[in-house]
């Protein structure tokens, strides 16, 4: 068995005076996907956005790589990526900007590799134009670039591919499997009907929850 | 299982230090408020608006503007950055910057202060620099707008750290503008006390390195705080979104 990547004991989280999950454990190891499934409302972002750390109104323990993850936070969020609902992209900057801007408090990254990473989304040809006057497919391509220069080994996407076209699904699926071969881990939340060979599942809302 | 250690891991080595992770932030806010003009405007043009209807509304006499032009000056720029404050996290909130600013293996505090400087030099310092013209419209002597201009310079600075805070508590609220204001302005008052009563201080010959001292002590106070502060204050925040 390898070590988990990321742990979760008992995690419990209530909102709105509504508890959303409870005694939820699971094991994150390298080299897989998970699906987080429920139906609307039953904490699928919630549970993402505790994971990443956004929200800490939780009960429970995380662990990351063994340890508490909040002792070591920082080496925590260096190699973990969260793409949420909101893009995270301001709309009077260009992709390039973006990017940049985006990368700048993880590592250097030179504006070729931005410059190859939006082709590869592609978005070539609008390197330099406000994100405003891009379509809202485009816009979440700009954010997506980043799982192409990514070298954090744990990503969680939340609803990762609203407004993406077809083709652009088959790309991102492939490069989730690609990560979890190279032997990182990542969580996704979609209603797009998402099939993956090996994948793992953490379901949620449905009163009792699945351990994997 | 030996395919995750080259990948996971590799980050003990920092790669990028949070004063250059400060400068990205800090050029990343001035260029989206280059883009956006019209909203570096509106505390100036808000300042300046101000300052002239005091005259017409109350009394153009030379004498009583002398006596409470700083007042009006100093009343005038703690409103308009009060009114920019909102700005402040407000649109990074909403198109999901902040968070990805808060995922980023930089201590959180620092990248606050980034965003409060570069908040402070688009709205207050522009502020300072626009005073001269408006204190000689108010008949303020040279000296007297000289330190005019010194305790704004030093107050600005304040005002847009402690306003942090109270930008990043109100931040999930829908109307946060009263509850803001609210919690803010009392801790603007002793900030304008002060700055008013440097400048009456030196109108009236009196030294005036006590009241400065004071100012400075404030702007110490909230720069080695108020991050920290506004810093605590988004993680709240962003846990209730």
């Amino acid at each position: 068995m390898p070590e988990p990547l990321l742990q979760a004991v008992s995690l419990e989280c209530e909102r709105d005076s509504r508890l959303l999950f409870q005694n939820l454990s699971f094991s994150i190891l390298p080299g897989t996907v998970t699906r987080v499934e429920g139906p609307n409302g039953s904490g699928k972002t919630t549970l993402l956005r505790i994971l990443a750390g956004l929200n800490d109104a939780w009960s429970g323990e995380l662990h990351w790589c063994g340890k508490p993850r909040e002792q070591n936070r920082e080496s925590y969020l260096r190699n973990m990526l969260y793409l949420g609902h909101r893009p995270g992209i301001k709309p009077l900057l260009t992709p390039l900007e973006n990017l940049r801007a985006l990368m700048a408090g993880r590592r250097p990254v030179s504006d070729e590799v931005l410059l190859q990473a939006l082709a590869g989304t592609g978005l070539s040809g609008f390197e330099h134009v406000a994100c405003r006057n891009l379509s809202a497919g485009q816009q979440r391509r700009v954010a997506l670039a980043r799982l192409l220069i990514a070298d954090e080994p744990l990503w969680l996407l939340d609803e990762v591919f609203t407004a993406i076209d077809a083709a652009g699904v088959e790309a991102i699926e492939a490069l989730l499997q690609q990560r979890a071969a190279e032997g990182g881990a990542v969580i996704v939340t979609t209603h797009h009907d998402l099939q993956l060979p090996g994948m793992k599942f953490i379901t949620l809302g449905a009163g009792e929850n699945d351990e994997c | 299982m030996n395919a995750d250690v080259q990948l996971s891991l590799k980050a003990e080595d920092a790669a990028i230090g949070p004063v250059r992770a400060m400068i990205a932030v800090f050029a990343r806010d001035v260029r989206v408020a280059f883009r956006q003009r019209q909203d570096l405007l509106n505390p100036l043009l808000f300042f300046t608006m101000v300052v002239t209807l005091f005259p017409l509304g109350v009394s153009p006499e030379v004498a009583f503007l002398k006596q409470s032009g700083a007042g009006i000056l100093w009343v005038a720029a703690l409103l308009s950055v009060l009114l920019s404050l909102d700005h402040l996290f407000r649109h990074d909130f909403d198109d999901g910057t902040l968070e990805q600013l808060m995922l980023q293996p930089q201590p959180l505090f620092l990248l606050v202060l980034a965003k409060t400087m570069a908040h402070w030099m688009l709205t207050g310092l522009p502020l300072v620099l626009l005073t001269p013209v408006l204190g000689l419209m108010l008949h303020l002597d040279g000296n007297s707008v000289a330190t005019l201009c010194l305790t704004l310079l030093i107050g600005t600075p304040v005002l847009s750290l402690v306003g942090a805070i109270g930008a990043a508590l109100t931040l999930g609220l829908r109307s946060a503008g009263v509850l803001l204001s609210l919690l803010i302005i009392p801790l603007y008052i002793p900030v304008l006390i002060f700055g008013t009563g440097t400048v009456a201080a030196a109108a009236e010959g009196s030294p005036v390195a006590g009241y400065l001292a004071l100012m400075g002590a404030f702007l110490f106070l909230a720069l080695t705080l108020a991050p920290f502060a506004a810093a605590a204050a988004l993680r709240i925040s962003l846990s209730n979104s």
